[in-house]
């Protein structure tokens, strides 16, 4: 027989580290709340039948956000053997709160007091007998981090699912509402199992609907409840959720005040030191533009392009090529084969390899931030702005990842808690260039742009404009229209950044990235190579004779408004889905150079030959914008879990990248004296299409229109939906 | 009424009554803010919204939307 223990507790209590330390596993722990939004299994360390299963982190077991769902909904039917609560020691009071609605699930709990370490530093002290009494359950001090006490929590809570010893709480309400809860307990217990009977009558008191339908109560039972709450709630003058949630503190106040001595009672902490600088009304946006700068300035400009140039040029260059070749020039190799292996796989698994050591310095970078508590300042100060485009200012921590690489970016929107507001950051973080983008701005540039110092920015600037846009525009759309998500955000201490847990990540990551050039970027390398060396006859030929450039000026006419209708840059375009950095390649083997710079100096001539600035300038915009590798597409497949959303996010980026690049091109067209064409005409239906889309009124889930005021109105009166 | 909006940054106030329902509500009241407990109002967003308050020993943030939601009074 195993044995379950599930870990529970508030976002940001060391649960994942705790679960890293029992299991052995290396799940990513990070200093913002919500980490973990799906639950995580894995066996108990040297006990092989022992599974632990990690739940997301909650403050409460409220039917309304994901995470309490997915918890209580285990805890109800999968019905753990053992609770293993863990409570943040430096926060108690409200650590605790979850630990009141957890001992009424007829489920053994052990509180693990966690961050007893920083407890005793600060000089406080938690009398955890007294602390057992009060809540009915064994309190082990741990630190998680030290690794220290997890191992007795974890036998406790193994002998307790043994004895099948549930845990009662100690706890009462006040008369009347334990009248009230007597009464309802009566009306169900003909269908509850005794042992979870006053679990589901606090539940059904507080009004919770996920409870009532499940119980499916006939219309006599449900009125006859409805009663009893209303006199109780006439009784005691306030709502029944309120009442159950004030005397669940009131319980905890009254219980810590005999078991917890604060040394220290001023409420500036260090944390509120930093924040006075770093949150600052006048320093924030100086401090917050400096430590971007600062990140990029290492992770792109000096270190991370270093070594990144150093694998591209000298590794992937110099010493794996020549080598490879040679190796299979000893054995014999076909010709074709040998072009398959030189040209195709490891010119393709190493362009994207190659910016391996650029990411995992801006993961390094990132993950700092991340784990020393700064990102969820960054939410803090940009809310405001983003909330004007319908996104929430946690909706800017995937943007700002994403220029580095769009993927993690995209895996970063997990932590939004409204699936509307994280539909829409997944469908808009890649608008924002990445860093493998960057070769194609300086290959554009440097070609038709030299000395210009207003391309790269531009570049920046259109793609924050079409994240904007974007939000604003999908915001009104009857499947992403939502009330505005509650910004009720807890802001973690400050720490200084655990070495391990930041190897861990940058580990993580290192790891999906490679797995991903082992897998789908090397089978399309292969793929593109096929294409562009082989007729149909499957005969080897030259690339303008290929089956690429073939598909290629099939596809081009569709690029004509656009300004570049060419096969060759349709097919670099195509061949961006693979990886974007490809565009810069395929333009590079296309225009007769094997070998081209970042920045494509040798082919500046056949291009300037085959664009004009306005018409590159418009392909540049089109690869910025639209659909973005096949990566970040199944990172966006991933975390939509649905295919059918997977496609309109990338049929959206697609078609707005074509609007834009359409616009550009034909007013561009048409301001330098190039007359009015058919085209004109489209690009100005478009234009005031789009901005129709921009001002239009919102949707309303009540299926009719209404003013943005209302829809303000309705979220101050709360989001109740 | 006095909200938790019109308090100024550095006071400390406490808890009369919090209006509104449903999700927006229960989540204020999950992270502590209830009736009869105290709140500091630590400072205001650069651009003027959120604000962040001190409640239960922690450090919360919140929007001047939802703050409106709660009923105080002065210490």
């Amino acid at each position: 027989m195993s044995i379950k223990i599930a870990l529970t507790g508030n976002p940001n209590s060391g649960k994942t580290t705790m679960f890293n330390d029992l299991t052995g596993s290396n799940q990513y722990v990070g200093n913002w709340p919500g980490v973990t939004v799906e639950k995580k299994e894995g066996r108990l360390k040297g006990q092989k039948d022992v599974i632990i299963t990690d739940l997301p982190g909650i403050y409460s077991l409220s039917p309304y956000t994901p995470e309490e769902i997915v918890s209580r909904n285990y805890l109800i039917n999968e019905k753990p053997d053992a609770i293993i609560n863990i409570v943040d020691g430096t926060n108690i009071e409200r650590n605790l709160y979850l630990t009141t609605q957890l001992t009424e699930m007829s489920i053994p709990v052990v509180i693990a007091l966690n961050m007893i370490d920083i407890v005793r530093k600060k000089g406080d002290n938690i009398d955890i007998e007294k602390l057992s009494q009060k809540f009915g359950c064994e309190v082990v001090e741990t630190s998680a981090l030290k690794g220290v006490g997890s191992e007795e929590a974890v036998s406790k809570a193994i002998a307790l699912a043994e004895q099948k010893a549930n845990t009662l709480p100690p706890h009462k309400f006040s008369k009347s509402v334990e009248d009230s809860l007597s009464k309802i307990a009566s009306c169900i217990e003909s269908i509850i199992s005794p042992d979870l009977l006053r679990w589901y009558s606090i539940k059904l008191f507080e009004r919770d609907q996920m409870v009532s339908e499940e119980l499916s109560l006939d219309n006599d039972t449900k009125a006859k409840i409805e009663s009893i709450i209303a006199e109780c709630e006439k009784q005691l003058d306030d709502d029944s959720e309120s009442i159950i949630t004030n005397e669940r503190y009131k319980y905890i106040v009254d219980a810590i005040k005999d078991c917890y001595v604060k040394k220290n009672t001023s409420r500036d902490t260090v944390s509120d030191k930093i924040d006075k600088i770093v949150t600052n009304r006048w320093l924030a946006f100086p401090v917050f533009a400096a430590v971007i700068f600062l990140v990029y300035f290492i992770s792109v400009t000096t270190v991370g392009t270093w070594a990144t140039d150093w694998v591209n040029d000298v590794l992937f260059g110099e010493i794996i090529p020549p080598a490879v070749e040679g190796f299979l020039e000893s054995v014999n190799c076909a010709d074709w084969l040998t072009s398959l292996i030189i040209d195709g796989i490891i010119g393709g698994v190493g362009a994207v390899l190659g910016f391996l050591p650029q990411m995992m310095v801006l993961f390094l970078c990132l993950s700092l931030l991340e784990d020393c508590g700064y990102m969820s300042r960054i939410a803090f100060i940009m809310d405001r702005v983003f909330r004007k485009f319908g996104l929430s200012g946690k909706s800017f921590i995937p943007i700002i990842i994403g220029t580095g690489c769009g993927v993690p970016g995209i895996m970063a929107s997990r932590t939004i808690e409204s699936e509307e507001d994280r539909k829409l950051t997944i469908m808009t973080t890649t608008f924002i260039p990445c860093s493998a983008k960057l070769p194609i701005i300086s290959l554009i540039a440097g070609a038709f742009f030299p000395g210009s110092i207003w391309v790269a920015p531009s570049v920046y600037f259109i793609g924050i404009a079409a994240i904007i846009c974007s939000g604003i525009i999908l915001k009104k759309t009857k499947a992403l229209s939502s009330s505005p998500a509650p910004f009720v955000m807890e802001l973690p201490a400050y720490h200084v950044p655990r070495a391990k847990n930041v190897a861990l990540h940058i580990w993580d990551k290192t790891k999906s990235f490679i797995k991903k050039a082992g897998t789908i970027i090397f089978l399309a390398s292969g793929l593109v190579w096929f294409l562009s060396n082989f007729n149909w006859q499957l005969r080897m030929v030259d690339a303008p004779n290929s089956i690429l450039a073939n598909l290629g000026s099939i596809v081009a006419p569709v690029f004509v408004p656009l300004g570049w209708g060419t096969w060759e840059a349709a097919v670099a375009t195509l061949t961006g889905l693979v990886a974007k950095e490809n565009v810069v390649g395929t333009l590079g083997v296309l225009y007769g150079l094997q070998e081209v710079a970042e920045d494509g100096v040798e082919i500046w001539g056949s291009l300037q030959a085959s664009f004009t600035a306005l018409s590159a300038y418009s392909l540049l915009l089109f690869n910025l914008l639209c659909a973005p590798c096949f990566a970040a597409i199944g990172a966006i497949r991933r975390e939509m879990k649905s295919a059918k959303w997977t496609l309109i996010a990338v049929g959206y980026q697609t078609v707005l990248a074509y609007a834009v690049s359409l616009c550009v091109y034909q007013f561009g067209m048409f301001f330098t004296g190039n007359g009015f064409n058919v085209f004109t005409a489209i690009a100005i239906i478009v234009l005031i299409g789009f901005i129709y889309l921009l001002v239009r009124r919102p949707y309303n889930k009540d299926g009719k229109n209404c003013s943005a005021k209302e829809v303000g109105n309705a979220a101050l009166g709360g989001a109740k939906l | 009424m006095t909200t938790l909006r019109n308090i100024k940054c550095g006071q400390t106030v406490k808890v009369v009554k919090l209006h509104g329902e449903g999700a927006l509500k229960r989540r204020i009241m999950d992270m502590g803010i209830t009736r009869g407990c105290e709140v500091y109002i630590r400072k205001v967003a650069p651009l003027g919204d959120p604000i962040q308050i001190n409640v239960r020993g922690y450090e919360l943030s919140l929007r001047k939307s939802a703050a409106e939601m709660i009923e105080v009074e002065k210490l």
